[in-house]
């Protein structure tokens, strides 16, 4: 593997991490949204701020990871996409603060009218955001972004099918993931009833999601042959192994088995940003810039993966932390004054 | 759709997101320090004021940390969407240092949420000790993003070809470019200064309504006293740096001293400005003072490179330079203030064992947080529109690192509004927790179970009727 490439690997564990953790967020943004009114959306949105809460931030830095290794050792590719899918990205990066910022406002005021503008815009812009990096992973995949840092077109680029299977796809999966994620939480806290709510949300969304990727394999055939090609070539190992998880966490869920889906769920996803990366192989750009074509001179990518092992040294081990301490029911609320949120009143 | 010129709105844009997200860092900067502080007091010496104190602040820091982290998240896509061409050109030398800045918003991300859910089932001990990352973080954070800031200012560690392409980088040269060790020192310092008088300001106004309980007084003092410190610090790295500058980057420095000609004995101007003949007009001259100041060696002797010195298109404009000069002149000036503010106080300290009792320190004391951010922005400003004409300095033109799309004054009117409503809705929402922390009332209540397991013996009263799934 030679240098470039492993920066590329570097990248996509980036990408597929983001993924993992900042997709289930925004999933859980996506339940929040359709959780109805008030009062009866009072239980499942308890259980998402509690199941998010801690962690959504760390969760959301894998973000500028992906941002900053791409500009950083793909710099003109990055030129290229931010010319070109402008308009996607801006509307990603206001979801971001609605997102972001709504969801800590919603935990610390109490008025109810308070409560709901900001969860509605927390739980919006967690479907918008998704959805706007789906359609910019679609264009790139498509081969809809120019080599060189030149602007491709500012709207067919993203409003396509193959964009819009992406951002779909993007939306349903996280959702899916989502409420795989937030069955155990519910679990773990100890609420049946929120346990089976969720339950039947994930076997829905994992459905919807299989019939979205379906669907996708046959507007890939017709919108992004490149990428069809890889799919069912290079990257066939990879499509076989999501739908293998894919079924897998289905028969269990309906089971009702427990923790190991989680496991199943996280493969789907990570199977998929891998299967796309490993599709498009070896193009950074299909098809117009190779990976070793649009990499920076050998001094940055080292220092990339300098910093890729000590953030594996050191943020990898402190990630590890908060998520047992999470897990582990260690990390209940902010401050003291406030009573833990019990599920299942 | 109005196809206009991005150039000036990517500027505004950039200049108006940078202004609003450099507010939020000193407090996640230093606040976490204050809060340790609070913290360590509370554990050492069983203090349930300063428990109280360290807890409430990491909530305030829960919401300011989460809007900070987005609108920074802002600023990394801006870096595509706004300059995309400079991005393109110098990603490579320009991203390493925010490589590294990813490693600390990493740190900082994680162990700010173990510090601020970790109150209730962490033991005291172990629980102080997941915040001291969160210290060094931001530390490390900020030294990594101004080392970006200074390699623009003096860019190093890279080849051109002949082309103009990069082909080669040496990482450890870009970080540790010339400007960044001092540029660096500045920002920390600046962000703990800050942040000591915005968190102190607040008490001190509670303690102006008569809010002088212990509490409140802590409240005041470990804030003020970290600002006190740090300021006549920060007061001798600001004139290394601008030692610095008129060494180094001469053309800004003829901006800030408002220098026309090349000279020696030159006068320090407080405020006036340049006018179309490039003379400049008000003002108050202190004669030789300029000259003292950059080298204080030669003394009035000392030769100050004017703006005829250089090409006119190679440095800031008459008006820029003008604005470079009234920032500066703002920047001292405000924080020699604080710097008098902080004497006064440490004086108090010394002989009386107090901060300055008069309502008139508590009333200076009380707008010295929005003194503190207005010198901070203006020396932001100093550093940024006095590199003008370059993004890059002697490499790229801002003008020629700046997206094609043209509807870049609908995302800058956009951006606009979306940052106001959020800077209203981030002071609201604090004050209004403020409020509901002041209604529930004796402060005592919040903490009969400081640690340990929450046996639901919180606070009474509708003001503190909360997150639990029945109260929604």
């Amino acid at each position: 593997m030679t240098l470039d490439d492993a920066v590329a690997v570097v990248l996509f564990f980036g990408v597929t991490a983001y993924a993992l953790f900042g997709g289930a967020d925004f999933g859980a943004g996506f339940w929040d949204l359709i959780a109805g009114g008030a009062k009866r959306g009072a239980e499942p949105r308890a259980v998402i701020d509690h199941s998010i809460g801690p962690v959504w931030e760390a969760n959301h830095v894998w973000l500028i990871f992906c941002l900053v290794v791409l500009w950083t050792a793909f710099s003109t590719a990055f030129a290229s996409i931010t010319l070109t899918l402008f308009v996607p990205l801006t509307l990603a990066a206001v979801g971001i603060v609605f997102r972001g910022a709504s969801f800590a406002f919603r935990k610390v005021v109490f008025r109810t009218r308070d409560r709901r503008n900001f969860g509605a815009a927390f739980a919006s812009s967690s479907v918008l955001v998704p959805y706007c990096m789906g359609a910019v992973a679609g264009a790139i995949a498509s081969g809809r972004v120019p080599a060189g840092g030149k602007a491709g077109d500012p709207w067919s680029s993203w409003v396509n099918p193959t964009s819009i299977v992406g951002g779909v796809l993007a939306v349903t999966v996280c959702a899916y993931l989502s409420a795989v994620y937030l069955t155990a939480d519910s679990k773990r806290l100890g609420d049946p009833a929120m346990e089976g709510y969720f339950r039947v949300r994930a076997i829905a969304a994992g459905l919807v999601a299989g019939v979205v990727a379906a669907v996708g394999i046959v507007v890939f055939h017709h919108d992004s042959t490149y990428l069809f090609h890889g799919l069912l070539s290079r990257a066939l190992p990879l499509v076989v192994l999501s739908a293998i998880c894919g079924i897998g966490s289905l028969v269990l869920l309906v089971r009702g088995a427990g923790g190991v889906v989680r496991i199943l769920a996280a493969g789907v996803v990570a199977s998929v940003v891998l299967g796309w990366g490993v599709a498009q192989w070896p193009y950074l750009l299909p098809t117009s810039l190779k990976v070793s074509q649009g990499a920076a001179p050998s001094g940055t990518l080292w220092a990339v993966l300098v910093v890729f092992a000590l953030a594996a040294v050191i943020i990898l081990p402190a990630l590890g932390l908060l998520y047992v301490l999470d897990q582990k029911s260690l990390l209940p609320g902010e401050g003291t004054n406030e009573p833990e949120p019990v599920a299942g009143h | 759709m109005l196809a206009v010129n991005p150039l000036p709105w990517a500027r505004s844009q950039m200049a108006f997101t940078l202004a609003f997200h450099i507010v939020l860092v000193p407090l996640g900067v230093a606040w976490a320090a204050m809060a340790l502080i609070a913290n360590y007091k509370a554990v050492k010496h069983d203090d349930p004021d300063a428990l109280l104190l360290a807890q409430r602040w990491s909530k305030y820091m829960a919401v300011t940390f989460a809007v900070g982290a987005v609108t920074g998240t802002v600023l990394s896509f801006e870096f595509g969407l706004l300059w995309p061409r400079f991005m393109g050109k110098f990603g490579a030398p320009f991203g390493i240092p925010f490589a590294l800045e990813g490693l600390f918003f990493f740190t900082e991300a994680i162990f700010v949420a173990i510090y601020i859910y970790g109150w209730r089932r962490l033991k005291p001990w172990p629980h102080f000790w997941t915040g001291v990352p969160i210290v060094v973080a931001g530390i490390g954070g900020s030294v990594s993003v101004v080392a970006a800031n200074a390699w623009m200012n003096e860019p190093s560690g890279f080849t051109l070809n002949s082309a103009g392409k990069v082909v080669k980088v040496d990482p450890i040269g870009v970080i540790f470019n010339k400007a960044m060790p001092l540029q660096a020192a500045h920002m920390v310092v600046a962000a703990y200064l800050v942040g000591g008088f915005l968190v102190a300001s607040v008490y001190a106004f509670g303690m102006l309504r008569g809010r002088r309980d212990r509490y409140h007084r802590l409240g005041f003092i470990i804030p003020f006293t970290v600002a006190a410190i740090v300021t006549p610090i920060q007061m001798g790295v600001g004139d290394a740096l601008a030692g610095w500058v008129y060494r180094n980057e001469p053309q800004k420095f003829a901006a800030i001293e408002l220098v026309p000609k090349t000279g020696d004995d030159i006068p320090e101007t407080l405020f006036g400005h340049l006018d179309s003949n490039n003379q400049v007009v008000g003002g108050i001259k202190i004669p030789g003072l300029a000259s003292i100041l950059s080298d204080p060696a030669d003394g009035t002797s000392t030769v100050v490179q004017g703006r005829n010195a250089f090409p006119a298109d190679d440095q800031p404009t008459r008006s820029e330079a003008n604005v470079v000069h009234l920032a500066w002149d703002v920047m001292v000036g405000l924080a020699s203030l604080l710097f008098l503010l902080s004497v006064w106080y440490g004086l108090s300290w010394l002989f009386r064992r107090d901060y300055p009792r008069t309502k008139w320190f508590l009333r200076i004391a009380s707008i010295s947080g929005i003194l503190a951010v207005v010198t901070m922005e203006a020396g932001w400003v100093v550093t940024e529109v006095g590199r003008q004409p370059w993004v890059v300095r002697n490499y790229m033109r801002v003008g020629d690192a700046t997206t094609g799309n043209t509807g870049v004054w609908i995302t800058f009117l956009l951006v606009l509004a979306l940052y106001t409503g959020l800077g209203v809705t981030t002071i609201l929402v604090l004050r209004g927790m403020s409020r509901r922390y002041r209604e529930a009332g004796g402060e005592a209540d919040d903490i009969d179970v400081p640690y340990g397991p929450n046996d639901g013996a919180g606070p009474a009263g509708p003001a503190s009727e909360p997150a639990g799934v029945g109260a929604r």
